[in-house]
Parts: C-alpha cells; structure tokens; sequence
C-alpha cells in the first residue's frame, strides 16, 4: 500500500479566498492511501519546501502529492524537492488548483472548494499507481551542424568553432552570407555589412574546427539529440555526417510585390533590397519616396516584419545625406528600442518626411514625364497630394522561405501560420524547439535586425554546446514501452509514431513493438494507437488515467462530499 | 427541482490546450466550475476508451482539446486526435446517444479566451441535453 501525502497550498490569497482549503485538507485525509494532508501558505517557498521535506521524512512517505499552481511552471521546483528528500522524482504528481479552479471560480467559493476536493481525489488515484523511474542516457557525437550560411549560420558556427566544437556548415548557395551580400549598411549605425561579413567568414574559413559545405542541401535527418545522422546532398554527392546538436539557420526571403504600387511596370520603382544593392553600387539617390507595409499588416499576412522601418529610417537618412530628399509613406513607424526611436527622431530632424496612409487608401504611382508621382492620400491633413520622385521603394516583409516546410519536416520540427519556425516557448524557451538538440536563430524564426539575429546565433551556439560539453544526455522518464505478453505485433504504433521510434522485432518466436527510448519524445500517440493496451506511456499509463476517471465518477456521481 | 449541473471531464495537451487553460487562470477568466482537467502531452494519446469509459459510467460530457492543427508538438499527433474523436462521435450517435456529448477542439497556448468560450459552451450545451441517461445504468 503506497504512502501518499497530500500537501494544499494556499498561494498567499490566490487559492485560500477562494477554496476552503481546510476543508480541502480534511477531505484529502481520507482518500486511500494518504497517510498524511496538510496545507502550506506558499508550497513553493523555502519554508514551504522544507516542511513538505519534514513531513516526508516523518511520515515516510513514498509519493506526494501538491496541490497548487500549474505543472508547467513549477513540476521541476517540486520533482528536485522530493529527490532531496529520497523520493524519487516520478513518484510527485501535481494538482491544479489555482489556474484551474480558485482564479477561473472566483465567485463561486462553494463550488469550487468541492471541484478542489475532486481534482485532488483524482490526483491522488493516479499518484497511487506511480511507479519510480530511472531517466536515461545516452552519448553525445561532440559535432554539431548549422543549417545556413547567412549571418546566423555564420555567426553560430564561428561561437561554435571558437568554443572547440567541430562544426558543420550546410549552404546550399555557392557562397557565404545570405541575404548579407545584398545589404549596403546596417542599420542603426550604417556600419558597412560587407566589413561585417567578411569578417565571419574569415572567422569561419580560418578555422580548423568548421567545415564549409557549399551548395549543399539537407537531404535526411534521422535520429535524436546527441547522435543525429545526417545526410548531405553536397553539389549533387552524398554525404554523410553524425551531429550532437543541429541549428537551423535557413533565413527568410523578401517578398517580391506582384504589381503593387507599379512594380514591375513603372521604372524606378523597386523593393528595399534592390534599393540595397543600388546603394551597394554607389548608385546616387535623389529623390526616394518609400512606402512601408508593401504586403504585410493585411489580410492573408498580417504580422509586422518588424525590420522595414528602421531599414526605410536608415536608408532616408542616407538619402537625404547624399543631397537627395527622403519621404517614408507609412501606416506606423514601428520603431520601439532606444536606439531606433533615436533613429527615427534623428531622420525627422535631418528632414526626412513622414506621411501617414490607411490601409483602405494606398498611394498610387505613375510616371509622368519629370518623374515618378506618388499620390498620397495625407490622413493629416485629410486631403490628397501629389509628391515627384526619382524612385519609389517599397519596404516589402520578410517572408518565409518555401523550403523551410522542407527543412522543418526533415527536423520534425513546426513552423507557424507564416511559415517562420515556431520555438518551443515564447519566453521560457526562445532559442530551442521543442525537439532537443535543435536550436533555431535569425530570421528564420521571425524577421530580426543584424544584431538580433547575432544575439540568436550566438545563444543558439551556447545552447547546442551544451549538451557536446556534457557529453551525455538525459532523457526525460514520460517515454513509452510495450508491454510484451500483450502485443500482437500488428504494427499500428510504429505507423503511428511521429518520430519513428518504434519497430517490430523478434521476441520469442513473435513479432513484438520495441520502443527505442532516446528516440521517444513521449507524446503518447502509440497508446492511443494501440488495440491491445500493450503500449503504455510511463506517467500516463491506462491504468492511471483511468484512475483518474474512476476517481471522478467516485466523487462527482456517487457520493455528494 | 434543483438546476442540472453537468460533470465534465477535459484532456488537455500540456504544450497548447492546458497551456491555454493555465492562461485563462492567469487572466481569471471566468467559467462554470463543471470542468475537471487531465493533463496529457499530447492529445494524439487520448484512448477512445477513455472516452467511452467516462460516458458509460455517466460522466456528462468529455473535452478533448489539442493544439491547432499544424501547431502540435509533436508534428502531426492532433491529425490522429481529429481523425479518432469523430469515431468515438459516430459511436455515441449510434448507441443512442447525444454526440455533442463529447467536442474536440483546438485551443493554443495564446488562447485563454478561447479556453472560456469553449468551456462556457460546452458546458451550457451539455445542460441543455440533461443528466447522462447512463448514470442510472452504468454498465
């Protein structure tokens, strides 16, 4: 018979105003199994921690259960807890009673102390069929690879080089750089880019740990963090490497417009990048109208590609520099950050025009014999005006590239609505996805400034390093396994896995599942899939679950509490 | 008589719907206190049988609720989850019962509001459909 404590915590206010927690206390009392309730102010603080501790050591308990906030933030806090006090870790099972009863029922004290007591019978059924597990470990191939030679790529693999990691870098143009070879100067400062890039690819090309793959596409990545195997399609051969960690640097495009504002009718008429490579050639400016927003921020793409501005800013002060005149048409300056609101007000200062258009009312270019003209509806002054041109420059979005689907796919790694790679957490992981020993930086995951994207890179390379300095790798206990008496070996969890993690092998003279748990990222989809309850998920078995069922129909049917 | 509260039960991924759930918390979003979560880590992993397990023994009415598809975790599991719940759906329907009973539906880490509406619903429809007639014959 397991030992559970049950511990409830009243948050400070956030769960007792609402939910009677002794109450909550003295129906936990008598649940099976638990050997002692009790109730802390704040679970989570030192003084809380430690009287869980006590109370394990006195009571000898061998599961516990905390009824509190949310898993996602606190499980670890709560896990390392019990392994402190000689209990193993898998043994803890968390119970929501704050985001998900006391904060969403703030009204109804009542009803939501008896869904308290439910959500916490429900815990304890399922706790009391924990088992303790052992995570595993597996070694790690002290090699990583950058997908992508830009400025990320490069940037990553210099860290990665410098830090004493071989590193592979996969570009599948014939050169360096990226979009970085088309851009003049980079913004806030105008520093040159190409100083900038030749300086990394000195970096890179001088190093004996990196190793420069041109015209190379990823062609197949099998495996799992420390020993992915990958294979190379490297100017039409193949070639094949192993990697401990993977960065995906791959980049973004710039949206071409299709016939928006004349483009590709009208002379003179160009996007910021062939803008770019104008200056780049030390082409004169004269007079430039640039219009911000040119396919972003509407429907079908409605997000902000956030580097358009400051580019316009950094561009219309190079123009008015140059002696020529600057006029950005926008429908905000999007230039937050100390250094770019300094940017805009130094471009406004040095007479930079700024006119404001609405979306429903765009300016409409035509030439005419003195030049390009630009009418713009002004909302300031609530009238329309007629602005001659040498050149009209649109500020298009970073968009995502069409292979990314590829590369994502390959790496089974999502991408979002966009097509931009999607980390694993906004705030808590914002370098990582969620598969391990994959990293993601620049604009591949979101339109980033120069130095954003170096930022990135360079988090993206101390991250990949961490675990080929370690050497090993620790994988979480939530992996699946099959039970083998009760296989069949029909084979539907092996179609179902999403990472390819099961097959079929022989298992005294049957076929049977075999789950290969470094390969596991346990999201259960076997179990589901499986016609014999033969798979399990460790933490999540059937049995537990259906504990927890069990336990609500017990407590929300069969006895009023 | 006494008004009819149903029993909900609600599997929630960890990485979007439970997320999302947790931001509704965080935002104390209001919502009828029916729901009781489970969480797992993925949708893709919720057996049918839990499902049928719950309303034959007169839960009220169950949630299923993954991340949006093309937003899973883990790839492509929700692709199974919206293949397997219409099953489970059909099956309600030709025992005779309501298959409103059981909703699957998409709510992202991003959507508490989401998370309410769903809840607030799902709950008001399964009111609206009266006591689970298995509650008195739990088989």
């Amino acid at each position: 018979m397991p030992r559970i404590g049950v511990f409830i915590c009243h948050c400070g206010h956030n769960i007792a105003s609402t939910v009677s927690v002794e109450d909550v206390v003295r129906f936990a009392s008598t649940l099976p199994g638990v050997v002692f309730a009790g109730h802390n102010l704040y679970s989570c603080s030192e003084d809380g921690l430690n009287s869980i501790m006590k109370s394990i050591e006195q009571n000898e308990l061998d599961r516990v259960v905390v009824a509190a906030c949310t898993p996602r933030t606190h499980e670890p806090l709560f896990r390392s807890m019990c392994e402190r006090a000689g209990v193993n870790k898998y043994l803890f099972e968390f119970v929501n009673i704050r985001e998900h009863c006391s904060w969403i029922h703030a009204k109804e004290p009542a009803d939501a102390t008896e869904k308290a007591k439910r959500l916490v019978a429900m815990g304890v059924s399922k706790a009391a069929l924990l088992e303790p597990q052992v995570e595993g470990e597996s070694n790690v191939t002290p090699t990583a690879l950058v997908i992508g030679g830009g400025l990320a790529g490069l940037t990553a693999t210099a860290s990665l080089a410098a830090q004493g990691i071989e590193t592979h870098l996969v570009e599948k143009e014939p050169r360096l750089g990226g979009r970085l070879n088309d851009i003049s100067t980079l913004a806030p400062y105008s520093e040159d880019a190409s100083t900038l890039l030749e300086q990394l690819v000195d970096e890179v090309m001088g190093s004996e740990m990196a190793h420069v793959h041109l015209d190379t596409k990823l062609q197949d990545v099998t495996g799992f963090v420390g020993s992915f195997n990958v294979v190379l399609n490297e100017a039409g051969k193949k070639k094949e490497l192993r990697a401990g960690a993977i960065i995906v640097a791959t980049g973004a495009l710039d949206f071409v417009p299709t016939g928006e504002y004349g483009y590709g009718d009208v002379a003179g008429v160009v996007t910021q990048i062939e803008f770019e490579k104008a200056l780049k050639r030390g082409e004169k400016p004269g007079r430039v109208v640039f219009i911000q927003c040119v396919g972003s921020r509407q429907p079908g793409r409605e997000y902000c590609s956030r580097i358009c501005c400051n580019t316009s800013l950094k561009n219309a002060l190079k123009v008015v520099e140059a002696g020529g005149t600057a006029t950005i048409v926008h429908r905000d300056i999007m230039s937050s950050g100390t250094v770019w609101e300094e940017l805009y007000r130094n471009a406004s200062e040095k007479g930079v025009q700024f006119i404001r258009y609405m979306l429903g009312d765009p300016p409409r270019i035509h030439r005419e014999a003195a030049g390009i003209v630009a009418e713009i509806y002004d909302e300031a002054l609530g009238e329309k005006i007629q602005i001659e041109t040498d050149r009209v420059v649109l500020a298009t979005p970073l968009i995502s590239r069409e292979d990314s689907a590829e590369v994502g796919k390959l790496l089974k790694v999502p991408r979002d609505k966009h097509g931009f790679f999607l980390e694993a957490h906004v705030k808590l992981r914002p370098i990582e996805f969620a598969t391990d020993g994959v990293f993601v930086c620049g604009c591949a995951r979101w339109p980033s400034s120069a130095k954003e994207t170096m930022s990135q890179a360079l988090g993206a390379a101390a991250k990949a390093a961490i675990p080929i300095k370690r050497g090993k790798v620790v994988i979480e206990a939530i992996t699946a396994w099959a039970d083998a008496d009760k296989c069949a070996g029909c084979g539907n969890c092996v179609a179902s896995c999403p990472y390819e993690a099961i097959e079929l092998v022989e298992h005294e003279g049957k076929k049977i599942a075999k789950v290969n748990e470094t390969q596991c990222k346990g999201c259960g989809t076997c179990v589901a899939a499986c016609p014999n309850d033969a798979m399990q998920q460790r933490g999540f078995t059937t049995r537990q679950l259906s504990a927890m069922i069990d336990s609500l129909v017990k407590h929300a049917l069969e006895e009023s509490l | 008589m006494t008004e009819f509260k149903p029993t909900i039960l609600a599997f929630c991924c960890n990485w979007c719907s439970y997320a999302g759930a947790d931001l509704a918390g965080v935002s104390r979003l209001q919502m009828p206190p029916n729901v009781h979560v489970v969480r797992v880590m993925c949708s893709a992993s919720v057996k049918p049988e839990y499902v049928m397990k719950a309303i034959s023994q007169g839960i009220d009415g169950v949630l299923v609720l993954g991340c949006h598809i093309g937003d899973c975790h883990y790839m492509t599991g929700n692709h199974r989850t919206a293949k397997r719940i219409p099953v489970v759906q059909k099956i309600l329907k030709d025992i005779g019962l309501d298959e409103k009973r059981v909703r699957l539906d998409w709510v992202s880490a991003a959507e508490g509001e989401k998370f309410q509406k769903v809840i607030v619903e799902f709950v008001g429809e399964v009111a609206k459909l009266g006591p689970n007639p298995l509650k008195e014959v739990r088989f």
